[in-house]
C-alpha cells in the first residue's frame, strides 16, 4: 500500500460552548514522521479523535490522500489504511494477547464478517499473528488474558493492534507513556520498523524520542498550531520556546 | 456425550415391563431442546455480550412455523421430510431475527436490552391477536405424523422423537461451537470486551451484532421446531418473556464464559422443573432463589466455578480444600433445611390446606397452625446463614492459600 498523506483544513471542535480545537490546518506528507507536540490539554487527543472518526468535527475538512475523511464513521476511515491508537489502551481484554492480534489483522486480510471459515486452519493469518506477536515481545505471553498484562506489556499490544492491520497512515498516542528506559527504546525501534515507508503521524512527550524519530515537528497549543517544521527549525523557534519548550528546559 | 444421550433412555426402561419410561424420556427430549435453545441465547449473552428478552420469538416462531408445515402436510400441501423440519424452522427464526435483529441491534446495552423487551411483549400481543396465524390463546395443533419421514419412521413413540432430537441437538451444538472459532464468532467476543476499539480495526460492531443476532436466531427456531415436534401444539407461551428469562436463567447458572456452560445450566434447569414441580409446588421459588445466589456469590456460573478450580487441581492443592469444602456442607443443609421449611409451610398454610392436602416434610407432618414449627424453621435458617459465614470465612482463607502463586484462569 503506496503511504498516503493527510490534510486537515481549518478543523474546529467544540465540545459544548468551549472550543478545544481552534482551526488547525496541517499538512503530513507521505511516508512522512510527524511528530506532534503541546502541553497537556493542548488538545491532541482530540484531533486523533477527529482524524481517526471518534468525533465529529463541528467545522472544516480532512482529506487522506483525496478523500474526505471527516464525514466518515471509524471502521471506514481505518479500511482506507488509517490505523490509531490510544492514549490510555484500548485492548480485547478478555481475549488473549494472541487473539487481540489476531482480531486486528482479519479486516485487513480479508475476512470481513465471516462465519464459515474457521481461524484455527488460516496458516497465513496465524503465522502474521505469530509474527507480530514476537515482534512486539509478548510471545512468552501468547495465551494470557490480555487484560491479565501488565501496564507496559498491555502499551506494547496497543502499538502491536494499531500496525497489524498493515495500514498505510498510523496516528500513535504517546506511545511510551509510562514505560521503562528499556521499554521505550524497544518499542521506539519497533515503531521505526514498522513505519518504514508509511505516513506516521504521533503524538509523544520524550523530546528524546520525538528529536530522534520525527521528520517534521507540528507544536499544538491551546487547540492551534504554533508552529510546524523540522526538528532543527523547532528547536530554534523563540514561539516555541517560550510556550513549551521553555518550561521543559528550565 | 451422544452415547449418553442415545443410552439414556435405556436406561430407565422398565424391563420387567417391556416399557420406556415416559417421564425421562419427555424430559430427556425437553432437555435435548433446551440445550439447543440456552446455547442459542449464549451467542448473544456469553458471546457478544448482548443481554436479550425475546429470544422465545424466534424460538416460538420456528415453532408456529413447524405447526402450519406440518398441517400443511396434512392437507397434502407440503413436501419436507419430518426430519428436516427443524431446520424449515430455524430458517423461519433466522428470517424473523433478522427484522428484529436490525432494529435492536442499532442500540448498545440498556438500549439494546429494553429493545429486545419490547419486541417479546410485541410478540405476544401479535400471537394473541392474529389468530389465523398464531391461533390465539389456544394456540395451534397439529399431528407430527402428517409429514412424511426419510427413513420411514413413523415418530409415534416419543423414543424416536427423542433420537429425532439428539441428532438435531447435535447439529446445533456443533454449528455453533464452529462458530465461535470464526472471524464473527472472534469478533463478537472482541465486540462485547471493547466495543469501540472493534470500530478501529475496521469493523462495524454493529453489523458483528447483527449477524450474530441473526444466527443465533436461526438456532432458537431449531430449538423451537423440535418443540412443535415433540408437543404437537404451539401457544403463545412459546414467544413470551418467561421462556426467554429461563433462556437466561439456564445460559446464565451454567456459565456463560464456556460453552459448556449453556448445556449444563439446560440440564439442571430442566431436571430442577420436571423433578422438583412433582415434589413441591413451590419449586419456581427455588429456582428463583438459586438464580438470586448464583448471581450474587457465583456470577461466572457452575462451569465458572469449576473452571477457577483448574490451577489448584494441576498444582495438586486440590486436597487441601477437601475439609473445607466439608465444613461448607453441613450449614449449607440447616439452611436449606430451613428455608424449604418455611417456603413449604407458607404454601401449605395459604394454599395447600384449602386443597385437602397433607403437608409432608421431610419425612414429618408439622402443624403450620402452631408457633413450634416456624420457630425452628426460622431458627434452623438463622443459625444455618451464621454459621454458613463463619465457615465461608475459612473457606476464603483456604482457597487464598491453595491459590498462593497461581495465576488465575482468564476467559476467552
Ligand atoms: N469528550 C470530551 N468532552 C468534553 N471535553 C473534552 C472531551 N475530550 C477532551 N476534552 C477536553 O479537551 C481538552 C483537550 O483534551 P485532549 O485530551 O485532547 O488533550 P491532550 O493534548 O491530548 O492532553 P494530554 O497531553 O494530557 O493527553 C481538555 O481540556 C479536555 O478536558
Ligand atoms: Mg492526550
Amino acid at each position: 500500500m503506496k503511504a498516503p498523506s493527510l490534510h486537515l483544513n481549518d478543523v474546529r471542535k467544540s465540545f459544548g460552548a468551549t472550543e478545544i480545537i481552534r482551526g488547525v490546518t496541517l499538512d503530513i506528507a507521505a511516508g512522512e514522521r510527524h511528530a506532534l507536540i503541546g502541553p497537556n490539554g493542548a488538545g491532541k487527543t482530540t484531533l486523533f479523535n477527529l482524524i481517526s472518526g471518534r468525533f465529529e468535527v463541528t467545522s472544516g475538512t480532512i482529506r487522506l490522500d483525496d478523500t474526505r475523511i471527516d464525514t466518515l464513521p471509524p471502521h471506514r476511515i481505518n479500511r482506507l489504511g488509517l490505523s490509531r491508537s490510544f492514549q490510555i489502551t484500548s485492548i480485547f481484554h478478555r481475549l488473549s494477547v494472541f487473539e487481540n492480534l489476531r482480531c486486528s489483522l482479519l479486516w485487513s486480510r480479508g475476512y470481513r464478517y465471516s462465519f464459515w471459515h474457521s481461524l484455527g486452519r488460516q496458516s497465513a493469518l496465524n503465522e502474521e499473528a505469530e509474527r507480530l506477536l514476537e515482534e512486539i515481545n509478548l510471545a512468552g505471553r501468547r495465551d494470557v488474558q490480555a487484560g491479565l498484562l501488565s501496564y507496559a506489556e498491555q502499551r506494547a499490544l496497543e502499538i502491536g493492534m494499531t500496525v497489524a492491520g498493515g495500514a498505510a497512515a498510523i496516528l500513535l498516542d504517546e506511545p511510551t507513556a509510562g514505560m521503562s528506559n528499556t521499554e521505550t527504546e524497544q518499542a521506539i525501534a519497533l515503531i521505526r520498523r514498522v513505519t518504514e515507508g508509511r505516513t506516521l503521524l504521533m503524538v509523544e512527550h520524550d523530546m528524546r524520542v520525538v528529536f530522534d524519530l520525527a521528520d517534521t515537528i507540528t507544536v499544538l497549543v491551546y487547540g492551534q498550531v504554533i508552529a510546524s517544521g523540522s526538528p532543527v527549525e523547532i528547536r530554534a523557534s523563540r514561539a516555541v520556546q517560550e510556550a513549551y519548550l521553555g518550561a521543559e528546559a528550565a | 456425550m451422544v452415547v449418553i444421550g442415545l443410552v439414556l433412555p435405556w436406561l430407565f426402561r422398565d424391563y420387567a415391563h417391556a416399557r420406556d419410561n415416559g417421564f425421562m424420556i419427555a424430559m430427556f427430549s425437553q432437555m435435548g431442546m433446551m440445550i439447543t435453545f440456552a446455547l442459542s441465547y449464549n451467542m448473544l449473552m456469553g458471546e457478544a455480550g448482548l443481554l436479550s428478552f425475546c429470544h422465545a420469538v424466534f424460538f416460538g416462531f420456528g415453532g408456529y412455523c413447524v405447526a402450519h408445515f406440518l398441517n400443511a402436510a396434512g392437507d397434502g400441501g407440503f413436501f419436507l421430510p419430518l426430519e428436516l423440519l427443524p431446520l424449515a424452522a430455524g430458517l423461519c427464526g433466522l428470517g424473523l431475527a433478522v427484522v428484529f435483529g436490525a432494529m435492536a441491534t442499532k442500540q448498545r446495552t440498556t438500549a439494546f436490552a429494553m429493545i429486545t423487551f419490547g419486541i417479546g411483549e410485541l410478540a405476544v400481543t401479535a400471537a394473541i391477536m392474529f389468530k389465523h396465524f398464531f391461533g390465539g390463546e389456544s394456540g395451534i395443533t397439529t399431528d407430527r405424523t402428517n409429514a412424511w419421514s426419510l427413513f420411514g419412521v413413523n415418530y409415534g413413540h416419543g423414543l424416536q422423537v427423542y433420537y429425532l432430537i439428539i441428532v438435531w441437538t447435535l447439529l446445533a451444538a456443533l454449528g455453533m461451537y464452529y462458530l465461535r472459532g470464526t472471524p464473527l464468532g472472534r469478533m463478537a467476543n472482541a465486540c462485547r470486551d471493547n466495543y469501540e476499539r472493534a470500530q478501529f480495526v475496521g469493523y462495524d460492531p454493529r453489523m458483528v451484532r447483527f449477524i450474530q443476532f441473526a444466527l443465533s436466531g436461526l438456532f432458537a427456531g431449531i430449538a423451537g421446531g423440535l418443540y412443535c415436534i415433540t408437543y404437537e401444539i404451539v401457544t403463545y407461551d412459546a414467544v413470551a418473556a418467561p421462556l426467554s428469562g429461563n433462556a437466561l436463567l439456564m445460559a446464565f447458572i451454567g456459565g456463560v464464559g464456556s460453552f459448556s456452560g449453556p448445556v449444563i445450566g439446560a440440564i439442571l434447569i430442566t431436571a430442577l422443573q420436571s423433578g422438583l414441580s412433582l415434589m413441591s409446588s413451590s419449586w419456581i421459588v427455588y429456582v428463583g432463589v438459586l438464580f438470586i445466589a448464583m448471581v450474587t456469590f457465583a456470577p461466572t456460573g457452575i462451569t465458572g466455578i469449576l473452571r477457577a478450580h483448574t490451577p489448584i487441581v494441576r498444582s495438586g492443592r486440590l486436597r487441601a480444600l477437601a475439609l473445607p469444602y466439608a465444613r461448607l456442607l453441613l450449614p449449607c443443609l440447616l439452611v436449606l433445611a430451613g428455608f424449604v421449611g418455611l417456603v413449604e409451610m407458607l404454601s401449605f398454610a395459604t394454599i395447600g390446606a384449602s386443597e385437602g392436602k397433607t403437608l409432608n416434610l421431610f419425612g414429618l407432618t408439622p402443624d403450620v397452625y402452631a408457633v413450634g414449627p416456624w420457630l425452628i424453621a426460622a431458627a434452623a435458617l438463622l443459625v444455618g446463614i451464621a454459621w454458613l459465614r463463619l465457615e465461608a470465612r475459612r473457606f476464603q482463607a483456604a482457597w487464598d492459600a491453595a491459590m498462593a502463586g497461581l495465576a488465575p484462569v482468564g476467559g476467552r
